[in-house]
């Protein structure tokens, strides 16, 4: 396998790196040594771990912290605070007596944020909220990179007509705007009596895998150009040619010689399409096509406060909150990433 | 009387206004008006969207576009304009009397009143109204014309083939004689109801027999003179208008009615609590709801309407083609938080039947609720609920619930999924647009299990509800306009409703005895779960007075006086 030579890349060194530094090291322990000596990035990455492990520790919460369950209606519930018992939608006030509003937050175990207009409780429906958008967040970045790598190494590596297929296959896709192609799928998705049905594979209205696969699909071709591109590249390069020499065969070819140097591009990629992923799951979620109720995802959960935005505001300012730092979050790590795996700053996110 | 009474008050109130103006120096010249307010000014009004659907008066079919229509033009027969109950009483209009039935209730003779122009300067013939009747078939596109109107002699060769309409059999107009004679194939209860409506309100001959976007010269105090769905429908005075029936049709107070379009009903809270409009056409959003409660209460006018609110089971799919089934999901229905996530004990009153209160056929009854027998509804009752639904064998089904995107109306979704899943079915939500949920629900090939609706009156007939959402003929397979959602069709309740009807033509009070009857053994047959009852809140700027809200037309535009 060739390695990655910096210098002999023509590569300009941090002014900390000298020779004697890298002499030995492999590319990823140096990339590991410019990552952690990023502070900001490992300051991103720690929070995105954070939010990970808070997210996926909703069931604890809703069980052991809150005493309550987000998916079910608690509408003509009570809560007890500081040994007081109020309804959770309370009456509206004044001679009318008009509306019904959901207690706020309480900054007690029980309805720490409050209650949306289903009497439930928004703290845990945050953090449940949270895992779904992280799980279909995470699984169709992984999605889209797997599908564009495949794409990309075969389209780059065999060019002519393979190549010029998959290319037109992507700009189809690529000439959609983003946001309808996934609305026109979920609609159709969604409103289908029998939810997907593939054969052995029955997929209900409601699975969380049709926003994933609707999200991952539609992301394919942002992550297969710059794939194909360095394919392109690296097959007219020196080690690919000596192998070739050798005798190597395509399958070696593309599976030890070039993927090895895709590698990094894909992992700069990674953080920044989840963030992408992550935003497109909750506007699709936003706009109910995305996750279905009664689960709940960061999108859902501020469409829910929209209707409560003048009384009870904070029922969709906490999953924006979540939103924010997660996409701040891995962004910054997504530049460190870029910073120490690819000096060059070649690869940027259309 | 009393609602009379206050009107005079009103009037001399206005007056003593007026007089002091003018000792003040205006020598702005002050417009005819209604008796009971100020005449004159501009009454600002807000609506999200324009009135779904054509402006053409024969086709559109909203309360929006409806509330204008009976202000610019007329019928032969009108609801009293008046609050109450007394706003659900036939008046003549443009007859000069409600006729007495004839040949068995198949012929009608009406007199026309003479002198009444149209808003162009035609004067009203008897002719016009021939001519508007086959306009209905003509334009091809009005919703009702082949379910209410097709009982005219010729009607239905005319819903056939429209283009070549001729009702001259059915509509003989003799001008000479200011007379129309209407001949009906079979009696038919609802005639009158049907005259009052403003698909039956009569155009100027040489209207054009195809739909048009600015409805056209009527007979009504007011006229429209712009209709821009992006923008605002204005209305001016009818300068030919000569008020002749108080009852049927009042003249009105302000100049100028303006409905705005383009706004959230957020936003036009705000402006109406600005001063900036005088009325929302939307109802309220549900987080506003306290503060227009507790700030603007004097501004806030709530109604009783007649109407419910209700989930429909398919009951010819599985689960719910299991009455037991059925019945056990009305038993488990909390109908008290649903009226929470509707605004509140103020905002509904809950209910278990079809026909709403304060309507033709009502008598309180309510099988599914802790302690039956008062009629209303207490509380839920899940252990009856329970036993139900494992005597009915269902349990582990999968259900979708179908409802539409809007907040409150998804609400309700959500707590039937959940409620669903508590009974032990495998519920889950579909939540559709607005725009394409109703009639996805009606499709019976989309094959929807639980389906969320409501209805509102056309007029007040409890065949209205009964006949039209739960008789035989209102399901239509394959169709996106079959209003029996349920698909129920009980051919011995649907005798009953027949026969109904046919006493109605002769005896009206002996027929809404019938009515009752079937009210109680659709309620027991549990094709709905009927929810509740809803109120309607008129959000008024302060310079509004002379609120009146009728029953089957709601807020009174051209009664409010702004000046």
């Amino acid at each position: 396998m060739a390695v990655f030579e910096p210098e002999a890349e023509g590569i300009v060194l941090d002014a900390e790196e000298t020779g004697g530094d890298i002499a030995g090291r492999s590319p990823w322990a140096l990339a590991g040594r410019r990552l952690v000596r990023n502070k900001l990035a490992l300051a991103a990455l720690a929070l995105f771990v954070l939010i990970v492990a808070i997210s996926f520790a909703a069931p604890l919460y809703s069980k052991h912290v809150a005493n309550t369950d987000p998916f079910e209606s608690n509408i003509s519930g009570t809560v007890t605070i500081d040994g007081k018992t109020e309804p959770v939608l309370q009456q509206g006030g004044g001679k009318l007596g008009l509306g019904e509003t959901p207690i706020g937050p309480t900054w007690h175990s029980h309805y720490l944020l409050g209650a949306d207009n289903q009497g439930r409780d928004v703290a845990a429906r945050v953090l449940y909220g949270g895992r779904a958008s992280l799980e279909i967040g995470l699984g169709s970045a992984l999605l889209a990179s797997f599908l564009a790598v495949v794409f990309g190494l075969v389209a780059g590596f065999f060019g002519g007509l393979t190549d010029t297929g998959i290319s037109r296959l992507m700009d189809l896709i690529w000439a959609f705007p983003v946001y309808l192609l996934a609305i026109s799928l979920a609609t159709v998705l969604l409103t289908a009596p029998n939810g997907l049905n593939l054969g052995i594979f029955n997929v209900s209205a409601s699975s969380l895998w049709i926003p994933l696969v609707i999200i991952g699909v539609i992301y394919v071709p942002y992550v297969f150009r710059p794939i194909r591109g360095q394919v392109l590249s690296l097959r007219e390069r020196e080690f690919v040619e000596a192998a070739i020499a050798q005798g190597a065969s395509n399958f070696r070819l593309i599976f030890r010689e070039i993927l090895p140097n895709v590698a990094s591009t894909v992992i700069v990629l990674l953080p920044l399409i989840i963030a992408t992923t992550i935003l497109t799951e909750s506007a699709l979620s936003y706009l109910s096509i995305g996750v279905q109720p009664p689960k709940a995802s960061w999108g859902t959960i501020i469409e829910d406060g929209q209707a409560l935005l003048y009384t009870r505001p904070t029922v969709a300012i906490a999953p924006g909150v979540m939103i924010v730092l997660t996409v701040l979050a891995l962004n910054v790590l997504g530049d460190g990433l870029r910073d120490a795996l690819d000096p060059r700053s070649k690869v940027r996110m259309k | 009387m009393r609602s009379r009474s206050l009107f005079q008050l009103l009037t001399l109130i206005g007056l003593a206004a007026l007089v002091l103006t003018a000792c003040g120096g205006s020598s702005k010249k002050k417009s005819s008006a209604s008796s009971s307010g100020n005449a004159g000014g501009t009454l600002m009004t807000v609506a999200k969207g324009a009135p779904s659907g054509s402006p053409d008066p024969q086709i559109n079919y909203t309360l929006q576009e409806w509330q204008l229509l009976i202000i610019t033009h007329d019928g032969l027969l009108g609801f009293k304009r008046a609050s109450g109950t007394e706003g659900t009483k036939l008046v003549p209009d443009l007859a000069t009397a409600i006729p007495k039935p004839q040949n068995g209730g198949k012929t009608f003779v009406f007199h026309i009143r003479k002198g009444i122009k149209f808003s162009d300067g035609k004067e009203l013939k008897p002719s016009d109204v021939k001519y508007t009747f086959e306009r209905l078939f003509k334009i091809g596109q009005s919703p009702n014309a082949g379910t209410w109107y097709n009982v005219i002699v010729g009607g239905d060769a005319c819903v056939k083939t429209p283009a070549t309409c001729d009702l001259s059999k059915g509509v003989i107009a003799d001008d000479a004689a200011g007379t129309v004679t209407f001949h009906l194939t079979k009696g038919d209860p609802e005639f009158f109801d049907k005259l009052a409506v403003p698909f039956a309100f009569i155009l100027p001959t040489g209207t054009p027999n195809k739909e048009v976007q600015l409805p056209p010269a009527g007979t009504g105090p007011y006229k429209f003179v712009q209709y821009n769905p992006n923008k605002q429908i204005k209305l001016v005075r009818n300068t030919n208008f000569k008020e002749w029936s108080k009852d049927a049709q009042p003249n009105g107070n302000p100049d100028v009615i303006i409905q705005k379009f383009g706004l959230s009903a957020e936003a036009e809270v705000t402006q109406v609590e600005n001063g900036q409009a005088d009325w929302v056409f939307d109802t309220p959003p549900s987080d506003r709801l306290n503060e227009i409660s507790t700030k603007y209460a004097d501004q806030v006018h709530v109604n009783p309407l007649t109407a419910v609110w209700y989930w429909a089971f398919n009951v010819r799919i599985p689960p719910f083609n299991n009455l037991q089934a059925r019945q056990a999901v009305n038993f488990a229905t909390d109908r008290n938080a649903l009226v929470k996530i509707y605004g509140g004990p103020k905002l509904a009153v809950p209910t278990c039947q079809i026909l709403p209160p304060n309507f033709p056929g009502y008598k309180p009854y309510c099988p599914y609720t802790k302690n039956p027998g008062s009629g209303k509804w207490t509380a839920p009752d899940m252990a009856k609920a329970k036993q139900l639904i494992a005597a009915s064998g269902t349990k582990g089904a999968s259900v979708k619930v179908n409802t539409d995107t809007v907040e409150t109306d998804k609400a309700l979704g959500l707590y039937f999924v959940g409620l669903l899943n508590k009974l032990g079915y495998k519920a889950s939500l579909q939540a559709l647009s607005p725009d394409i949920q109703y009639p996805y629900c009606q499709n019976s090939k989309n094959k929807v299990q639980f389906c969320w609706s409501s209805w509102y009156q056309d007029y007040p007939a409890a065949s209205d509800f009964l006949n039209i959402l739960l008789g035989c003929s209102s399901f239509i397979p394959n169709s996106n306009a079959s209003p029996n959602i349920a698909e129920f069709c009980d051919k011995g309740i649907q005798a009953q409703m027949d026969a109904a009807l046919q006493q109605g033509i002769t005896d009206p009070s002996g027929a809404n005895t019938k009515w009752q009857a079937i009210d109680k053994a659709v309620t027991d047959q549990a094709p709905w779960v009927a929810l509740f009852n809803p109120k309607y809140i008129d959000f008024l700027s302060k310079r509004v007075k002379g609120y009146q809200f009728s029953p089957q037309w709601y807020f009174l535009l051209a009664q409010a006086s702004v000046k």
